[in-house]
């Protein structure tokens, strides 16, 4: 194997597994430690720097992160990153004195349609540059589907109206209670440039005999779901039946739990591992006694003279190609009846732009998405961006809020007449943490805990009330138990062959074998023979030449500790424990001299 | 110096050998050598053997002297017995042990000083005996734990770390094994593992007396230019004269050699020792052929490494001995009080 470029940005990054995962590449293990030394607004700052929304992401964030924590890979589950961003955000100080305040206008006018966490993202950073920035929705208030379709019992009302006027504050104008309904007339109003942030926000439907009939007790997900988070509906019948495995349905099935629902049941046609709720929405809602059924296609609704009185399903069972594609059949067994009052039909979500003209010059696929470059979220039509949900379709409230930095920074270059496709790297640096012998900047003791569950209100009284928050949060000495459990996988490992002796000390006390000085070879025979095999090829091998006897050291990153061992072994100083830091280019990011 | 220990997160593909424990089961308490001696090499070495032998650790004991070496015994093997003596009496101190209790395995950890200086009569004398053991010396050529003085094992014409030459003639450890009777004798490296666990691993399924010389560098007194202990002056002087493979009754039929590239020795517990021949032939049954080629190869300047020689079939001490079976805690009274006719039995033949 060629030895590896160390300063390459992505190497470091990649070992850093949740920062890599995370769409915005939160400094994760940076604020996790400032976390643990109860430096919370500092904490804090980092991840409103970075995600923009920390206090609502520490609550539901769909968190990719975890899956791809280290700690996962050598431990039973991974660090509660997600949660650690709520303690940062629940026990902080005012923040406001540290908040960046906007820079003089520069006079350029750019309307963010849709207050999500896309164009707020979008109007955070261009604001603070100076651009005026005007945002336009049809609700009353900031915030997008975080605030109408995500129940209170999950993400208060305060919390979104805090992290929102952070941003309003900074000179933003709102334009609420205004739908805009064409993308012409607001092109003609002379905007430099047009930033869509309008969502996904129509539901599929269940077109099923009985769906007209019985339409007054059949709802779609998420415009129930809006009802209830604004007050319009406040109860729901005793039998319900949810139908849908996504996140959305969860949020209807607990919520009509809360609103009357004494018997709710979640039906899915696919099975239990397959649903795309995240594993934690599917035991949060069997916790509250929800039963969740598996392998059930709804085929039509029952109704007694337009009252609905159930649901029928057929059984089916999964089979799977030779491909690996999954196909649902029939298994051949009587159908099902499921008595209820009323349904919640949370089977998916789609875009639809009925404001925007399709004459104007901005195209269209044959899905009805709009073209886009990948890079820089423009449209065909020069002075549009699109990001979050408008721009590839549901995903989740992280992503929106990295594309919307992207948005950002491909407006200001466009504001500027510059190539939008140059963008800047992202700012890295790598400094020794060395303080002494065997003494680190950081805590380098591996903390051998589980991983701590957060606190949470007696069921009993959660269910009363839809809009109690269920979920306490860490208080400061779980929190820090928690934080200790981060592997600070920010913290590198640099070695320097010229000053290795060879002596093996370093891969004798590795806790995990990571390190070994072998003949090289290709990567897959190399992977092989290692002290421990390298059988995940998703991680990296560090590669080194230039040792005396022409063998070469081969690390594999892939469950080190970042414990520091091998450097504290080390009698040269040829390993060093050095901190890795990565922060994005947002927009106006300018090239540091150096 | 402290050091952290180890935390006690595995890899989730953690081998485990056939009684079930990893290699960690098989390390002591975090070791307090300098960072980058050769003993830690020589631990991590004797941890891998005895994880790949499956070895029950309580069937272990590790009796040592004194010295950095000497201290290692904590550092490996946690579960199993062990023995601290005094400067150079570990083989009399592990000699009594033996003779109380053949059931165990015995390993003897040491250094030059602690057996070529102080303790150089004790090892001559285990070495004649035929004690049943391993005998490991962690050879640095000074006195590492009392700041770097030379040891008996030093070469004339070594440097000291702050220049001195030293003038005395060198012990060679090996060629006394080899003259006073020991039936397994090598030499190694630590910074050679490859070749050093294998040699561990046959020497602790010989019977007799084995002997492993494992040149060890002391990275604080004895690693500097004009030391013939160093990592690099034993890297550019060694010369192999054979790579071994340790083959067990259990283990599959494993890779062909060409004809005459192998040599094999059937030990007396039938684990079969399988030597690769590297460069000019060399044979290892030859007590006295192996005595000269040391010589001729250290008058060259040349340190030889590798199975030097091996006796399959030697006898050990208690076969000299003649000696119970038995451990001598497990020998209830009436075995060991068998009564007055037996004694009048006994007088009888002696009259
Ligand atoms: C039930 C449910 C639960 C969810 N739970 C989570 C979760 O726990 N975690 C998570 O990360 N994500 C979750 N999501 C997804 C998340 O809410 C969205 O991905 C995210 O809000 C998308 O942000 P956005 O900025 O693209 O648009 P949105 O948040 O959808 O905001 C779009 C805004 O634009 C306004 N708008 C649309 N068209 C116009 C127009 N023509 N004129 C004026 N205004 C307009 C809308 O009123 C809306 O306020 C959930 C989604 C649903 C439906
Ligand atoms: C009877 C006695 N004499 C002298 C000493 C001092 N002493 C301690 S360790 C040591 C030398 C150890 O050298 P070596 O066996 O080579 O071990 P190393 O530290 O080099 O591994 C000496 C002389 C002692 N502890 N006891
Ligand atoms: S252990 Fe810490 S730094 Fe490493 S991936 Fe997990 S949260 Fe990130
Ligand atoms: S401990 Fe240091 S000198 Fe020794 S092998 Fe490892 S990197 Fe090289
Ligand atoms: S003094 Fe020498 S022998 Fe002793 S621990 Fe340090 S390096 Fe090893
Ligand atoms: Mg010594």
């Amino acid at each position: 194997m060629k030895p590896t470029n160390i300063g390459a940005p992505d190497y470091f990054h990649k070992v850093v597994d949740c920062q890599w995962a995370c769409p915005a590449h939160t400094p994760v293990p940076e604020y996790i430690r400032l976390v643990a030394a109860g430096r919370y607004s500092d904490a804090y700052m980092i991840n409103w720097e970075s995600n923009v929304f920390p206090g609502i992401l520490g609550r539901v964030c769909d968190r990719p992160c975890e899956p791809a924590c280290r700690r996962g890979r050598v431990d039973k589950e991974p660090v509660a990153i997600c949660r650690l961003k709520r303690v940062a955000a629940d026990l902080k100080d005012d923040i406001r004195p540290l908040l960046p305040v906007a820079k003089q206008t520069n006079g350029r006018r750019i309307a963010c349609i849709g207050a999500g966490p896309a164009s707020l993202t979008v109007a955070r950073d261009l604001a603070v540059m100076g651009y005026e920035i005007t945002v336009f929705d049809g609700g009353h208030s900031a915030g997008g589907m975080m605030r109408s379709q995500i129940p209170k019992f999950r993400l208060p009302d305060q919390v979104i109206d805090e992290e929102c006027d952070y941003i309003i504050g900074l000179g933003v104008k709102t334009r609420f209670n205004h739908w805009v309904t064409s993308l012409k007339a607001t092109l003609a109003e002379g905007w430099d440039a047009v930033f869509v942030g309008t969502g996904a926000p129509r539901g599929r439907d269940a077109d099923l005999p009985g769906r007209q009939e019985a339409a007054a007790q059949i709802h779609v997900g998420i415009d129930w779901l809006s009802k209830v988070a604004f007050g319009h509906v406040t109860s729901i019948s005793k039998r319900v039946i949810v139908l849908g495995g996504g996140n959305t349905a969860m949020d209807c099935c607990r919520s009509a739990r809360r609103l009357g629902g004494d018997d709710v049941k979640v039906v899915v046609r696919s099975g239990y591992d397959e649903m795309k709720a995240s594993p934690w929405e599917k035991e949060d809602a069997v916790h509250e006694g929800i039963p969740i059924l598996n392998f059930l296609v709804p085929k039509s609704f029952v109704h007694e003279q337009g009252k609905l009185t159930g649901v029928m399903f057929e059984k089916v069972h999964a089979e799977y190609d030779a491909k690996g594609r999954r196909s649902l059949l029939p298994t051949g067994e009587a159908d099902v009846l499921m008595e209820c009052d009323e349904v919640l039909v949370a089977i998916g979500q789609e875009n639809t732009f009925p404001w925007i003209e399709r004459d104007i010059g901005l195209d269209f696929d044959k899905w009805g998405m709009p073209v886009l470059d990948a890079k820089t979220l423009q449209s065909t039509l020069p002075k549009v961006f699109f990001g979050g949900d408008a721009a590839l379709g549901p995903k989740n409230i992280i992503t929106a809020v990295a594309q919307g930095h992207d948005a950002a920074i491909s407006i200001d270059l466009f504001c500027k007449g510059k190539n939008l496709q140059e963008r800047l790297p992202p700012l890295v640096n790598l400094v020794s943490q060395k303080m002494g012998i065997h003494e680190w900047s950081y805590d380098n003791q591996v903390s051998e805990e589980e991983r701590k569950k957060v606190p949470t209100k007696a069921l009993a009284s959660a269910l009363k009330d839809i809009k109690i928050e269920l979920e306490l949060g860490f208080d400061p000495h779980l929190a820090c138990a928690e934080a200790e459990r981060c592997l600070n996988c920010d913290i590198e490992t640099v070695f320097t062959a010229k000053t290795c002796i060879e002596c093996d000390a370093c891969v004798d006390i590795c806790p995990t074998e990571c390190i070994s000085f072998v003949d090289n070879g290709e990567e897959d025979d190399l992977r092989g023979r290692l002290k421990a095999p390298a059988t995940n090829r998703d991680q990296e091998i560090y590669v080194a030449d230039g040792l005396k006897t022409g063998r070469i050291m081969a690390k594999d990153e892939n469950i080190c500790l970042h414990c520091g061992m091998c450097a504290e072994r080390c009698p040269t100083g040829a390993w060093d424990m050095q901190k890795f830091l990565l922060k994005l280019a947002h927009a106006g990011a300018e090239v540091r001299r150096t | 110096m402290t050091y952290l220990s180890k935390p006690k997160l595995f890899r989730p593909d953690t081998p485990k050998n056939a009684l079930g424990y990893t290699r960690r089961d098989y390390e002591g308490a975090i070791s307090t050598l300098c960072a980058g001696c050769g003993h830690d090499s020589i631990s991590a070495a004797i941890v891998q053997a005895c994880f790949d032998l499956d070895i029950e650790p309580h069937r272990v004991a590790k009796l040592s002297g004194i010295g950095c070496s000497s201290k290692t015994p904590d550092y490996f093997l946690g579960n199993s017995h062990g023995f601290n003596s005094v400067h150079g009496r570990m083989p009399s101190v592990l000699t009594g042990a033996a003779l109380a209790n053949r059931d165990l395995i015995y390993l003897g950890v040491s250094g030059d000083g602690d057996s070529a200086s102080i303790g150089i009569g004790q090892f001559a004398h285990a070495m004649r005996r035929g004690v049943n053991m391993t005998y490991i010396v962690e050879n640095n050529g000074v006195y590492g734990l009392t700041k770097g003085q030379f040891s008996a094992t030093t070469d004339k014409g070594s440097k000291s770390k702050r220049g001195v030459v030293n003038n005395d003639s060198p012990i060679d450890l090996v060629a006394l094994a080899l003259q006073l009777g020991a039936s397994y004798v090598a030499r190694s490296f630590s910074g050679d593992k490859e070749q050093l666990i294998p040699l561990i691993k046959g020497a602790l399924h010989h019977r007799g007396p084995a002997f492993i010389d494992v040149i060890s560098p002391c990275v604080t007194f004895n690693n500097h230019p004009g030391s013939t202990k160093s990592y690099d002056y034993v890297r550019e002087h060694n010369e192999a004269v054979n790579r071994l493979d340790v083959i067990l009754p259990r283990d599959p039929i494993g890779a062909s050699y060409a004809p005459g590239s192998l040599r094999r020795i059937v030990q007396h517990d039938g684990s079969v020792l399988h030597l690769r021949k590297l460069g000019e032939d060399y044979d290892p049954s030859d007590r006295i052929g192996a005595m000269n080629h040391l010589q001729e190869r250290h008058a060259l300047g040349e340190i030889v490494t590798g199975l030097l020689y091996v006796d399959g079939s030697a006898e050990d001490m208690h076969r000299h001995l003649n000696t119970v079976e038995k451990p001598l805690n497990q020998l209830r009274d009436a075995y060991l009080c068998p009564g007055s006719k037996a004694l009048d039995a006994l007088n009888a033949s002696l009259r």
